[in-house]
C-alpha cells in the first residue's frame, strides 16, 4: 500500500549538485530509514528550482515549506523537527534581505513573485527521471492532441499566432521557420534542438533539459509532425553531463511508453531523437557551424541562404530550435495562441528566461513575462546589488551583446527594445555589474572569450577581433593612446560589417557599447592612466592617507613586496615604484587610512 | 506499453496525479487535516492516527484531501488531535483519535459531511 504523506524535493540541479544536494539525497533517505519514515515520506530528486544564489534547496511537500541552504548537518534536524514533529526548521527558512522576515512558501518571496513560468513550469516541481510525473502535469497531451485532431499546418498556424519567436536570441518566428521547412521539397527532413549553450554565465538550456527534458522530446516530435520530418536530433555540449544523463533516460522512457518510435498514438506518424554530443565550441551554436558538426565536419559556418531549412542537415531541409523555444511549445497547443500572445509586449510574445549572474543578491534563473523592465528583475526579483553597493550596468546578450546604464534601466524587455539600446536579447544571459566593475576590463573580458572561439575561417573574426584584444589588453595596462580608441571603433565596425556569421558580427557589440556608453573611462584610461573602478592593476596605485593611519603596521606586515615603510605609531608610506598594486593593505587597514585610487 | 490513443494517456495521468496532489501549492480547494505531531501527540498514538487517516484516504481514493502534521495544539489532554480544516468554513478540531475514529473522520466528516459530535473538543476557533 502506497501510503506516501509527503515529499521532500531536494534540488537536483547542477548549481545545487555543486554544493552537495546529491549528498543531502542520500542523507535524507538513510535518515527516514533509521527513524522508521521512509515509507511515508519520500525523497525526490528535481530540476533547478531557480533560486540557485540560495541553494541547495529543499522544498517539502505538501507542508509547502522552502528551506535554503541546506546542508548535510541540517538534515537530521529536518527530519526530526519537520517531518517527525511537524514543527518547521526556522533558522533554514529564507530571510528577506530588506524587512529580514522569515518567508516559508515560495508563493510570499519576491523572487517568485513577478515571475511567470511557461518553459520553467515543471522545473522543481517534478521528478524528471519519471516520465509517470510528467505525464501527470499535462505531459504528451499536446502530442496526441496534435496528431489526432491537428494538420501539420494547423500546428505551425497556431505558433504563428501565438507569436513564438526564436528565444535562441535570434528572435524568427518560429512557426514561420516550421512552415519554411514543410514546404521545401523532399521526404527527408531533420528537426534538431539547439542545446549548444554556451555565453559565459547562461543556463537556462541546461536547466529545462536537467529539470523537464521531456518537455523538450515531445515539442521536438510535434515540431517533427509540423515540419515533415521523422528524425529529430539534440545537440547538446558534452560539458552538460547531467543533462545529457536526463535526456537519455527521457527518451528511452519515451520509446517504452510509445510517445518516441512507430505509429505514435497510432496515427501512423514516426519519430525518433538521437543525442550528438558537441565538444563546446562557441561557434556551433550557429546554426550552419552547428549542422556541419552534427554531420562529423568541423565546426564551421556557412553563408545563408541556403537557409536549413532548404539544405540543412545532410543536405536535406532541417529545422533548428533552441532549447527554451520548443519548452514553450506544448503549453501553447494546449492552451492555445490567443492565451500566449496575451503576454508580453506589441512585438514579443510570452515569458524570457534568464541567468541572473554577478553582483546581484539573488543569483539564479527568472522566468518573467516580456515587457517586464530591467529594474524589476534586478531590484524586484534580483533583490537588488549586493553589499548596498551602486548599480553601474547589466550586460545582456553575452559575448554578442552590449551593457545596459541605469538610464535606461525602465526600458520594458522585448526582442526590439534592447537592439534600440545597443544591446540584444541574446539567448538570456544577464551579468549585473557594479560600481566596481572597469568597463574596459568587462569588454576585454568578452573579446578574450570571443578571439578564443573564433573558428579561423574568416579573417575579420579571426584576425580583427584579435586586434581588438590586444588594444584593450594596451589600455588596461596604461599604454594605450588616444589614437587606440580610434582604431578600436573603426575595427569594431569593420569586423560587425564584414564577418562570415553571427559571431563576428556581433563580437564587437561588447566594445562598440561600452565605447558608447562610458567613453570616459576609456579617455580616462588612456589619457590620465586611471582606472576609477580600481580593477586595472597596472593603473592602481596605492597611497596613505596622512590623517587616518595612526601607525598601527599591519599593512607593513601584510605588504608582500615589503614596499610600506613606518615606525609604529607614526604615519607609513608606500613606495608607488616597488608596488604591485596587490590591495592587500587596502584589506589590512581598519582605518580606511589606504586610499585605493 | 504502448500508449496508443488520447484515452489511455489520460488514464494514465489521473493514475500518476493521484500520488503527487500533495504538490499544488497555494490554497485551493483543499481539505487539510493537521494532525498534531509533537512530543505529547507522538506519544499518544498519533503516528498510528496518521499512517490511518493516510491508509484510509488512500482506500477511499479521495483527492481533495492534504495530510499535514503540526506541532502541538495545546489540547495535550486530549492528544491525538486532529484539526480539519475546509475551505470557507470554521476549523473542527477532534481530541483523542484513535484508528478507529480516524477511519470515522474520514467516512463520516470528511465524505458524508457530518460532525461526529462526541469526539469534537472545539468549532469555535477561529483562524487567525
Amino acid at each position: 500500500m502506497d501510503t506516501v504523506r509527503s515529499h521532500i524535493m531536494v534540488c537536483g540541479g547542477t548549481g545545487c549538485i555543486s554544493s552537495d544536494s546529491d549528498k543531502l539525497i542520500t542523507l535524507f533517505k538513510e535518515k527516514l530509514s533509521s527513524a522508521g519514515y521512509d515509507k511515508e515520506v519520500k525523497v525526490i530528486s528535481t530540476g533547478c528550482f531557480g533560486f540557485c544564489g540560495q541553494g541547495p534547496i529543499v522544498k517539502i511537500h505538501p507542508d509547502n515549506v522552502f528551506y535554503v541552504q541546506v546542508k548535510l548537518d541540517d538534515v537530521a534536524e529536518i527530519v526530526e523537527e519537520h517531518i517527525i514533529k511537524g514543527r518547521v526548521v526556522n533558522r533554514l527558512l529564507y530571510e528577506e534581505p530588506f524587512y529580514k522576515r522569515k518567508i516559508q512558501s515560495t508563493s510570499k518571496m519576491d523572487f517568485y513573485k513577478k515571475q511567470y513560468r511557461i518553459a520553467l513550469r515543471n522545473c522543481g516541481v517534478i521528478n524528471p527521471e519519471e516520465i509517470e510525473e510528467y505525464i501527470a502535469f499535462d505531459g504528451y497531451e499536446a502530442l496526441g492532441k496534435v496528431l489526432i485532431e491537428m494538420s501539420p499546418k494547423d500546428v505551425s498556424n497556431i505558433l504563428k499566432d501565438a507569436g513564438l519567436r526564436g528565444r535562441g536570441g535570434g528572435g524568427f518566428p518560429t512557426g514561420l521557420k516550421w512552415e519554411y521547412t514543410a514546404k521545401s521539397p523532399g521526404n527527408e527532413k531533420y528537426i534538431i534542438c539547439n542545446a549548444d549553450e554556451g555565453d559565459p554565465g547562461a543556463f537556462m538550456d541546461r536547466s529545462v533539459l536537467e529539470g523537464d527534458p521531456h518537455s523538450i522530446i515531445e515539442a521536438m516530435a510535434i515540431g517533427g509532425y509540423s515540419t515533415g520530418a521523422n528524425t529529430g536530433i539534440v545537440y547538446i555540449r558534452a560539458e552538460y553531463p547531467l543533462a545529457i544523463k536526463r535526456l537519455n533516460i527521457a527518451i528511452n522512457q519515451a520509446r517504452e511508453f510509445g510517445f518516441l518510435g512507430k505509429d505514435i498514438f497510432g496515427s501512423g506518424f514516426d519519430f525518433d531523437i538521437s543525442v550528438k554530443l558537441g565538444a563546446g565550441a562557441f561557434v556551433c551554436g550557429e546554426e550552419t557551424a552547428l549542422i556541419h558538426s552534427v554531420e562529423g565536419k568541423r565546426g564551421e559556418p556557412t553563408k545563408k541562404p541556403p537557409f536549413p531549412s532548404e539544405m540543412g542537415y545532410l543536405g536535406k531541409p532541417t529545422t533548428v530550435n533552441n532549447v527554451e523555444t520548443f519548452a514553450n511549445v506544448c503549453p501553447i497547443i494546449l492552451k492555445g495562441s490567443e492565451w500566449f500572445s496575451s503576454i508580453g509586449t506589441e512585438t514579443s510574445k510570452g515569458t524570457k528566461v534568464f541567468a541572473l549572474a554577478g553582483n546581484v543578491n539573488n543569483v539564479g534563473l527568472v522566468e518573467v513575462p516580456m515587457g517586464t523592465t530591467l529594474r524589476e528583475i534586478i531590484y524586484d526579483i534580483g533583490g537588488g546589488i549586493v553589499g548596498g553597493k551602486a548599480f553601474k550596468a547589466v550586460q545582456t546578450g553575452g559575448p554578442s551583446g552590449g551593457v545596459i546604464t541605469a538610464d535606461d534601466l525602465d526600458t520594458p524587455i522585448d526582442y526590439e527594445s534592447l537592439k534600440n539600446i545597443g544591446s540584444m536579447m541574446g539567448s538570456g544571459g544577464m551579468i549585473i555589474m557594479d560600481e566596481t566593475s572597469c568597463m574596459v576590463n568587462i569588454a576585454k573580458f568578452y573579446l578574450d572569450f570571443s578571439q578564443d572561439e573564433s573558428c579561423g575561417k574568416c579573417t575579420p573574426c579571426r584576425v580583427g577581433v584579435k586586434r581588438m584584444y590586444e588594444i584593450l589588453e594596451r589600455i588596461t595596462e596604461g599604454e594605450g593612446t588616444s589614437e587606440d580608441l580610434e582604431k578600436l571603433e573603426l575595427l569594431a565596425n569593420m569586423i560587425k560589417l564584414s564577418s562570415l556569421c553571427g559571431l563576428g558580427q556581433t563580437a564587437p557589440n561588447p566594445v562598440l557599447s561600452t565605447l558608447n556608453y562610458f567613453y570616459d573611462e576609456y579617455k580616462e584610461h588612456v589619457e590620465n592612466h586611471y582606472c576609477r573602478a580600481g580593477e586595472c592593476k597596472s593603473l592602481i596605485k596605492y597611497s596613505i592617507d596622512a590623517n587616518n593611519c595612526i601607525g598601527c603596521t599591519a599593512c607593513a606586515r601584510v605588504c608582500p613586496v615589503n614596499c610600506i615603510t613606518g615606525k609604529p605609531k607614526e604615519v607609513h608610506i608606500i613606495d608607488q615604484s616597488k608596488c604591485i598594486s596587490c590591495g592587500a593593505c587596502f584589506d589590512a587597514c581598519k582605518f580606511d587610512a589606504v586610499i585605493k585610487p | 506499453m504502448s500508449v496508443k490513443s488520447l484515452e489511455e494517456l489520460r488514464k494514465l495521468r489521473e493514475e500518476a496525479k493521484g500520488k503527487l496532489t500533495m504538490r499544488k501549492d497555494g490554497e485551493g480547494d483543499y481539505i487539510e487535516l493537521m494532525v498534531g505531531m509533537a512530543t505529547c501527540g507522538i506519544a499518544a498514538g498519533a503516528r498510528t492516527t496518521l499512517s490511518t487517516l493516510l491508509d484510509e484516504i488512500q482506500n477511499k481514493n479521495i483527492e481533495n484531501v492534504k495530510i499535514v502534521q503540526v506541532g502541538c495544539l495545546g489540547y495535550c489532554h486530549s492528544e491525538p488531535i486532529v484539526q480539519i480544516n475546509e475551505p470557507g468554513k470554521e476549523p473542527v478540531i477532534y481530541g483523542n483519535v484513535d484508528e478507529k475514529r480516524a477511519r470515522e473522520i474520514i467516512n463520516k466528516h470528511i465524505i458524508n459531511h457530518e460532525l461526529i459530535d462526541d469526539a469534537i473538543i472545539i468549532e469555535t476557533y477561529k483562524k487567525p
